[in-house]
């Protein structure tokens, strides 16, 4: 820890600009780069940042334990991507953690307090601020290094606690404060208005009318529908994320569900969770309001990986109980989603393996035989609960040719794809495909032996930042979302055999 | 750097004990006070810490799942990987606290530069040094329960028999302090051969490490070889155990290195990693501990 910490080119991002912070009223909004000299903290900074840490402790028995407990086994210190792609040694989770303990022992601790630098306590000043903030920003929060340690220490909460203390300080990312912002003021992360959400469905609506002959029409905000659909800004926008959408909506349309969209809560990811909790909280509360307000029965979500982690995990303790919404039951088949009886939340993975199970759609997977099709887990998916059997039946019932990558780096030994909790811009290009790599790499082993195109996952994110990777590491494996490959091989009424 | 430093600690802590007794012979300081006041801080530091602990409260119930979550009724959930009702999560909670589950799965990655290329390989060897360490320590500490009581418990007797079955040697070898020793210098080269971990050392880690290899050592140094009169010993013990305490004369000075050592690790216990014995459960249990099962 004593080597300064260094702002290599391409691996970190851009500060926030001060007025994504004003429009949510976050301390501290100014113009600054992490490459100035002066990042223009408030004098007393530092005790911001201890006291900080002290209410952490006092609200966080886990961050507490984590601060306490780790022996430094060093089990955990191979399995970071950032670790993997980059060589460095702080990028250990262990390491990053101890980044943040060294001053939690300085400061809180009697041992540190005792024996000082022999306990591995250090000062906190400036360049310790400074390398907190670049390496808590190479850290996606999927919580590979926790499945491998022996007390569970989840470095992803060491991570969210210290950009609490950024958010404190005005130092976040301007690629997560901007959709904070704009999530906040237009409910969604890339800020499209209701009237872009509609046109942009419209040309979706064309598509698929032009490929099927089917026109669908879809309804928005429409009180007293049973169900509210809530996606993904990034389904809406953009291949192939698009595509995806196009599936679900050929779907709904197929079984005639009675839902709706929201140009209100058109979110589903939410990257206040890469801010603080709090913020988290905020953004979060939009879906259960809106819910609220159409008098829908439940919630059906879209394919989101951390929208999972937080609506599974987090959802009911902020926002709950959302007792003025009925326990989901699918209308089509009846079952009824037990996982999701607090949260009333159902992830469409569950709602189509369940239709798939009951034989009520008709699919036809030799559509998809041009495609060699593997599945990346999501970080949050597989080890925020556990998706990991759905998306997989999913699959194997839309396409005939599908290949497992390498046991050590799927479900629950999944690698991150590098660009996770906000890490996705466009500046940090060399970060995301070296934190990629070991993603890419069990790609590129499947490419060789089996000839896989087309890699498949149930995760907004995922969907644009696992294209650039591929184009970068394994450029002839294209990327998609499971429901794209539904829509190819769902045979829609009175168009049976239409499609090639 | 840190492993040196830690090294001439223990040396030091050592030639204390050897200069008290043999030098100035402070018995009761030694055989008495400190180990009282050793065995206090020991007390007290781990309760403090306990409470502090507890008083933060936990607000979510986010435990890092290694398997399917019980969803739909026909698809096969992971019951120990992602429990979804009490008993899997004492299940998960044993494997994990009493097998190492975790470290069982441990791996290691090579990035080949052909290519470049990652490896996978199955690495157990941290599980199964971690696991002897563990138990042999249990079993060495119950083993001793003999010194502190009187009649001896019929479980305390069975566990020194077995544990001597070899019947090597008089006084007969016992296995688990082999073990133990082998355990800790497996433990210790891991530290000093293997790149990575030796970057994330303190002299923190080495510390322990040391004192162990101390206590183990030299009641291995005092069983087999010095050979204290265990009689004595035993009555020294009894009296402490029973406050009642007192110094029988002609106990050899390796008895009080031995019991000096032990005392520093219990006073040095609750400020430091050690203290992972207490929060494995605490932490274990909490991120075992999934939200379907409230
Ligand atoms: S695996 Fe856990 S205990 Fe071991 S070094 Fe990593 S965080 Fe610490
Ligand atoms: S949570 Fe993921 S990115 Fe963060 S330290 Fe652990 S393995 Fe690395």
């Amino acid at each position: 820890m004593e080597v300064p910490v260094e702002f290599k080119p391409g691996t970190f991002c851009y500060g926030t600009r001060p007025k994504y912070l004003e429009e949510v009223g976050l301390p501290n909004p100014r113009e600054w780069s992490p490459l100035d000299e002066d990042w223009k903290l408030p004098a007393d900074w530092k005790d911001t940042v201890l006291a900080g840490i002290g209410e952490r402790l006092k609200k966080n028995r886990a961050f507490h334990l984590f601060m306490d407990i780790c022996v430094r086994c060093g089990a955990c210190a191979d399995k970071c991507h950032f670790f993997i792609g980059s060589g460095d040694p702080k990028n250990m989770p262990v390491l990053r953690a101890e980044l943040m303990r060294s001053v939690y022992r300085k400061y809180f601790s009697t041992g540190g307090k005792l024996f000082g630098n022999l306990a591995g306590a250090r000062e906190l000043t400036f360049e310790v601020f400074k390398e907190w903030w670049y390496y808590f920003y190479q850290c996606t929060e999927c919580r590979r290094c926790s499945v491998f340690c022996p007390y569970g220490i989840d470095t992803a909460e060491i991570t969210m606690m210290a950009r609490e203390l950024f958010n404190l300080l005005g130092c976040n990312t301007d690629w997560i404060a901007g959709p904070v912002a704009n999530c906040y003021r237009k409910g969604n992360h890339l800020g499209l208005e209701p009237h872009t959400i509609t046109s942009n469905i419209e040309f979706m609506l064309d598509d698929i009318e032009e490929i099927t002959g089917i026109k669908i029409e879809p309804t928005f905000n429409r009180k007293g529908a049973e169900i509210l659909f809530v996606t993904p800004s990034g389904d809406l926008f953009g291949d192939p994320g698009t595509y995806t959408c196009m599936g679900y909506l050929m779907l709904f349309h197929e079984l005639g569900l009675d839902y709706t969209w929201s140009t209100y809560a058109s979110e589903g990811g939410n990257f206040g969770f890469f801010t603080s909790m709090e913020m988290a909280k905020r953004l979060n509360y939009k879906i259960y309001a809106e819910a609220k307000r159409l008098g829908v029965k439940w919630i059906l979500g879209g394919e989101c990986g951390h929208m999972w982690r937080v609506v599974h995990q987090y959802m009911d303790t902020w926002n709950g109980p959302a007792d003025f919404l009925e326990e989901p039951v699918s209308p089509i088949t009846g079952t009824k989603f037990e996982n999701a009886k607090t949260t009333k939340m159902v992830h469409i993975a569950e709602f189509t393996a369940d239709l798939i199970k009951h034989g009520k759609l008709k699919l036809d997977p030799s559509r998809n035989d041009h495609l060699k099709v593997t599945y990346h887990d999501s970080c949050n998916t597989s080890r925020g609960m556990g998706i990991l059997e759905e998306p997989r039946y999913i699959i194997n019932n839309s396409c005939n040719n599908f290949h497992e990558m390498h046991e050590d780096t799927i479900r629950e030994k999944t690698f991150c794809c590098g660009s996770g909790t906000g890490l996705n811009a466009g500046e940090n290009m060399e970060l995301r495909m070296r934190g990629g790599l070991p993603r890419a790499n069990a790609v590129k082993h499947v490419r060789d032996k089996h000839g896989v195109n087309m890699l498949a996952n149930i995760c907004a994110i995922d969907r644009a930042t696992l294209s650039a990777l591929m184009q970068y590491w394994v450029p002839d494996v294209e990327v998609s979302g499971v429901h794209e490959l539904l829509g190819n091989a769902l045979v829609m009424t009175g168009r049976e055999g239409e499609r090639d | 750097m840190g492993a040196l430093l830690s090294f001439f600690v223990v040396i030091v802590l050592v030639l204390l004990a050897l200069a008290g007794i043999k030098g100035a012979g402070l018995y009761v300081l030694f055989g008495t006070v400190i180990p009282y006041a050793a065995v206090a801080t020991f007390i007290l530091g781990v309760i403090l810490r306990v409470i502090k602990w507890s008083r933060s409260p936990v607000p979510f119930h986010i435990p890092t799942t290694c398997g399917q979550e019980k969803s739909l009724p026909w698809i096969k959930y992971s019951k120990l990987e992602s429990p979804a009702g009490t008993l899997g999560v004492i299940g998960r909670m044993a494997l994990e606290v009493l097998l190492f589950r975790s470290l069982f799965r441990n791996l290691k990655t090579e990035l080949r530069n052909d290519g470049p290329r990652l490896a996978y390989g199955s690495n157990k060897w941290l599980w199964l040094g971690g696991l002897a360490f563990h138990w042999s320590m249990l079993i060495v500490i119950i083993r001793h329960l003999r010194f502190f009581t009187h009649p001896v418990p019929f479980l305390v007797k069975i566990i020194d028999s077995l544990d001597g079955f070899l019947q090597i040697g008089a006084p007969h070898l016992m296995i688990t302090g082999v073990v133990l020793l082998l355990a800790l210098t497996y433990l210790f080269l891991r530290r000093v051969f293997i790149p990575q971990v030796r970057y994330i050392s303190l002299p923190a880690d080495y510390l322990p490490l040391f004192l162990l290899m101390g206590i183990a050592t030299s009641g291995i140094l005092m069983r087999y070889f010095f050979k204290v009169d265990i009689i004595k010993v035993k009555e020294l013990t009894l009296g402490l155990a029973s406050l009642n305490p007192g110094i029988p004369s002609g106990i050899g000075v390796i008895f009080y290195i031995h019991l000096f050592l032990i005392s520093s690790l219990f006073a040095y216990f609750p400020f430091s990693k050690l203290m992972h014995m207490g929060g494995v459960f605490s932490s274990v249990l909490q991120e075992t501990w999934p939200i379907t099962a409230v």
